[in-house]
């Protein structure tokens, strides 16, 4: 009993951190039906400004306050200077333009910053919390409750504002949103402002357990992929129903079957999932008339 | 001082030149019909006027301001809207939602009264449904409004393109082909509905290819032939012009004139 609570601990925190990537894959997503594949190095760069920030003297909150505001207007410049230039170019192109952007930026902060792995302290302490025999960090908490908070605010913000709207219906019709006086480039903007955002706190909740370097990215990129696709791309419940899931699926592999089967096991029940359900858990169909 | 002037205005693709040296203006609650055969430029010279493309020569002024190749959205705020001819509609969103856009620039208040869900923005809200809901109405689209818009027939997909233009309580209305896939009901009902709007002092440019609907309902025909104007006036006039004939009208003339 208690190992699988502190499997499934485990699990929750990792998954956390899959559906914070997987919610900026949905931002961007939704105002441009772009995968940003560069998500995964905002969460690195939340991690490492933070890190070398605070090395440089500053207090904590205001390194990770630094870090989110420049990969925010990282994630500005990949817009307008990589995404805008092409635009009409077809989706594909656009994606492929992220992974080069995402190659880039790998290797701007393996000179900008070095190749060591680094971390730094945990917001409220290292000491476990021991719930029913097993143990969690309170740093999980912070990552589980980051996650919670941010898919809240997102959910408000596509559901309830009328910017929020905007940025849906430029989504799914970007004439007819110019057309209603929509300004669809500032949308992609505040999109990209907020993916990144939302990657760099991520990164900055999580390194104090999973440590950071220059080429974290990659990986963090390819499992919120997969978490945004098994709850459904495009929307905020989704990945974080489908974070949250991939999560377990590999901690509860790798604590039952055997760690190297982790990332198998997880993929295996996505492309089920897929194959019966290939708008995702929680996709909506979506139809164009010609 | 006209409300919207057309100047010079040309573009060209490759070489080819598809609109060249264009001139007219449209006076409040006029109706500007622009014909001329398939290929004449007529949905070129529509979109370099409503800012899908940016002209190579020319004006475009509205309301004594320069807005040549302004971007779409920019026009709206300034009283300009259209329609298209291969329609652009929410397809994921419902018929009344698709007509709430169009309430857009009227709904917008602070972010944060939004997320707080408080009095003002809901009273915002709340306009807009009641005006989308008149709208469709007026529309004939009534009944329909709580469907996907995806699920609509061509013709009435047209109307609410109308009537979500017609939210943004435009100036100018530009409408490509709005009777084009409707039947003769239908085509009778836009009729009177281009009528209806034009006679509440909105100027509305129009491209439409049943002749008959442009005969009867037009003030001022612009004729274009191989994207240059070859003719312009009253209806009847231009139905008698020679080259308008030769180039286009053909027997229709007649037919139309009777």
């Amino acid at each position: 009993m208690s190992e699988l609570l502190q499997f499934v601990f485990s699990g929750i925190t990792v998954g956390a951190v899959y559906a914070l990537v997987a919610l900026g894959f949905t931002i961007i997503f939704n105002a441009s039906g772009v995968v940003n594949f560069a998500q995964g190095e905002f969460v690195m760069l939340g991690g490492m400004i933070t890190v070398f920030a605070h090395a440089a003297g500053l207090p904590l909150p205001l390194a990770a306050l630094i870090a989110i505001v420049v990969t925010a207007a990282v994630g500005v410049a990949l817009n307008r200077l990589a995404i805008e230039p092409a635009r009409g170019a077809p989706v594909v192109s656009l994606i492929i333009i992220t992974i080069g952007a995402s190659i880039f930026i790998r290797g701007a902060s393996q000179l900008i910053f070095d190749k060591q792995i680094h971390s730094f302290p945990a917001f409220s302490g290292d000491d476990p919390i021991h719930v029913l025999g097993a143990t969690i960090l309170m740093q999980s908490l912070w990552v589980i409750g980051g996650a919670l908070a941010v898919f809240a605010g997102l959910w408000l913000f596509f559901t309830k504002t009328l910017l929020g709207r905007a940025v849906l219906a430029t989504s799914n019709n970007r004439m007819a949103a110019q057309l209603v006086g929509i300004n669809t480039k500032f949308v992609m903007t505040l999109s990209f402002a907020l993916s990144a955002a939302i990657g760099a706190f991520g990164g900055v909740l999580v390194t104090p357990i999973t440590l950071t370097a220059y080429d974290v990215g990659l990986a963090l990129a390819l499992k919120g992929f997969a978490a945004a696709m098994l709850g459904g791309m495009g929307n905020p419940k989704g990945a974080l129903v489908g974070g949250l899931l991939l999560g377990l699926l590999e901690a509860l592999t790798a604590g039952y079957l055997s760690s190297q089967y982790k990332d198998a096991a997880a993929f295996v029940i996505i492309l089920a999932v897929l194959f019966f359900m290939p708008q995702g858990l929680f996709g909506r169909k979506s139809t164009d008339r010609v | 001082m006209s409300l919207l002037e057309i100047q010079a205005l040309g573009i060209s693709f490759g070489g080819v030149r598809a609109v060249h040296d264009v001139n007219f203006s449209v006076e409040p609650g006029e109706i500007v019909s622009i014909i001329g055969p398939n290929g004449a430029g007529k949905t070129t010279l529509f979109n370099m006027i409503s800012g899908v493309y940016r002209p190579e020569t020319g004006r475009v002024v509205l309301s004594g301001e320069t807005v040549t190749g302004m971007e779409p959205f920019r026009l709206a705020k300034r009283g300009m809207s259209r329609t298209f001819q291969n329609l652009q509609i929410f397809q994921n969103m419902t018929v009344l939602e698709n007509a709430i856009t169009g309430f857009h620039l009227q709904e917008r208040g602070p972010v944060l009264a939004d997320l707080f869900n408080l009095p003002g923005s809901r009273r915002r809200a709340r306009l807009a449904e009641a005006g989308a809901r008149a709208l469709l109405a007026r529309v004939g689209l009534e009944r329909a409004a709580d469907r996907d818009a995806g699920s609509l027939s061509y013709g009435s997909l047209k109307r609410l393109e109308i009537a979500r233009a017609l939210a943004m309580q435009p100036k100018v209305l530009l409408l490509d082909e709005p009777a084009a896939g409707c039947n003769a009901v239908e085509t009778d009902e836009i009729d009177h509905l281009i009528a209806e709007v034009a006679a509440s002092g909105v100027a509305i440019l129009l491209v439409e290819h049943d002749m008959k609907m442009v005969m009867r309902i037009s003030n001022h025909i612009v004729v274009l032939d191989h994207g240059e104007k070859i003719a312009e006036g009253a209806p009847a006039e231009v139905s008698r012009n020679p080259e308008v004939i030769a180039a286009y009208l053909g027997t229709e003339a007649e037919n139309a004139d009777g």
